[in-house]
């Protein structure tokens, strides 16, 4: 019974909850960040881990935290681990933290992260916590990924590095800004389909 | 001059939400009526200024001087968060009107990606603080004209009839795109 909930919790984050095409949490990376698969998919595993860790961290510690200074005490739990992402990825992966940019200390005021802090970590247990945000991280990590996979196929005819076909059959316009929401749009309309079938 | 090049490249040619995708949860969220729209443009403004003028005389007294810039992110965000607490408290006791306008906003705008964003933006740009200011008030500027021009085009969407996959969100992500698409055409004004 225990083991079904437990994979109830994770495959959640994963379907009926994605936080990017369900919940439509955390616009801003997921359009920000998708010029390219690998772009997503590293985007995606950073703020998977600061889930992950401040999940846990939020659920071992929600029994001491006073109620009135809950909201800033995660902000605190979650902007540490973000710093330590941050600093993590500068060292071992320059290229990807320079072109993520921004983006990277953006993961603090991540909607998903602070809202499954506050919605799941302040009230389940911590291996529940863990699974939850495992669940969540990796399904935004396919979401991000599989517009940047898009994106990236239909602008330069690429996926992480592949090419699929010459580039210059490209259409450069999905590789920019207007291309980002015009396939987010596509990819929200066609989950929205399967979710009814 | 440079303040001019920076008010039209924040407005129009680097817009906030259509070019740097920053913002675009309330940009989603609150824009399907005008009224809402304009609100949510002038907590923001107010917000932006005053959290930049903030964030910028603390790394520049506090982050840098002890060499702790590692600690940007924790303290820009805390005071962000710190400061919207007080704007909140502040403008119920000294004007109830302007809290009834922007009041119901102020809360969501502690978590708005457009408020650190800046914050982090200005340092990384290494303005003065004037400069930073002026920065701080063209983008959200930008941040208005985007969401007015986006929920006048969702009021008039509202009423069409569209497939039931493309309905909401869908729909509202495309007329973003087309806007986004618009804006690209501002490309080429500021060297």
């Amino acid at each position: 019974m225990s083991q079904n909930k437990n994979l109830t919790t994770f495959l959640n984050g994963i379907i009926r909850e994605n936080p990017s095409l369900v919940l439509l949490l955390g616009m801003c990376p997921t359009l920000g960040t998708t010029s390219s698969a690998s772009n997503g998919l590293g985007m995606g595993l950073a703020t998977t881990f600061v889930l992950i860790s401040s999940n846990v961290v939020i659920s071992l510690l929600k029994n001491i935290i006073p109620d009135q200074v809950r909201i800033p005490s995660f902000i605190v739990v979650i902007a540490a681990f973000v710093t330590i992402v941050e600093m993590v990825m500068q060292a071992y992966v320059p290229a990807l933290y320079g072109t993520l940019g921004l983006f990277i200390p953006l993961i603090v005021v991540n909607c998903i992260v602070l809202g499954r802090a506050e919605a799941f970590a302040a009230k389940n247990t911590v291996f529940s916590s863990l699974l939850d945000g495992l669940g969540m991280g990796l399904g935004f990590t396919l979401a991000l990924s599989l517009l940047g996979s898009v994106r990236e196929i239909l602008g330069t005819g690429k996926v992480f590095g592949f090419t699929i076909y010459p580039e210059n059959y490209g259409m450069l316009i999905f590789v920019l800004a207007p291309g980002a929401f015009i396939v987010l749009a596509f990819l929200i309309a066609v989950f929205n389909k399967l979710k009814k079938a | 001059m440079t303040y001019i090049l920076i008010f039209i490249s924040a407005v129009f040619v680097n817009n906030i939400v259509l070019a740097q995708f920053l913002g675009i949860c309330p940009f989603l969220g609150v824009s399907k009526k005008i009224d809402t729209a304009l609100g949510m443009s002038g907590a923001v403004a107010f917000v932006m200024t005053i959290a930049t003028i903030f964030t910028f005389i603390i790394q520049k007294s506090v982050l840098e001087p002890l060499e702790i810039g590692y600690l940007q992110t924790l303290t820009f965000i805390l005071i962000i968060a710190a400061l919207v607490q007080l704007v909140e408290i502040i403008l119920k006791k000294v004007s109830p009107a302007l809290y009834q306008a922007l009041g119901v906003f102020l809360p969501l705008i502690t978590t708005n990606c457009t408020i650190l964003g800046v914050a982090i933006m200005v340092i990384q740009k290494d303005y003065t603080l004037l400069q930073s200011v002026v920065f701080a008030i063209s983008t959200a500027a930008g941040f208005g004209l985007a969401l007015i021009l986006f929920s006048g085009i969702r009021e008039q969407l509202s009423l069409v009839k569209l497939p039931k996959g493309m309905q909401g969100t869908p729909a509202a992500l495309l007329t973003a795109g087309l806007l986004a698409m618009a804006f690209m055409g501002f490309a080429g004004i500021v060297k």
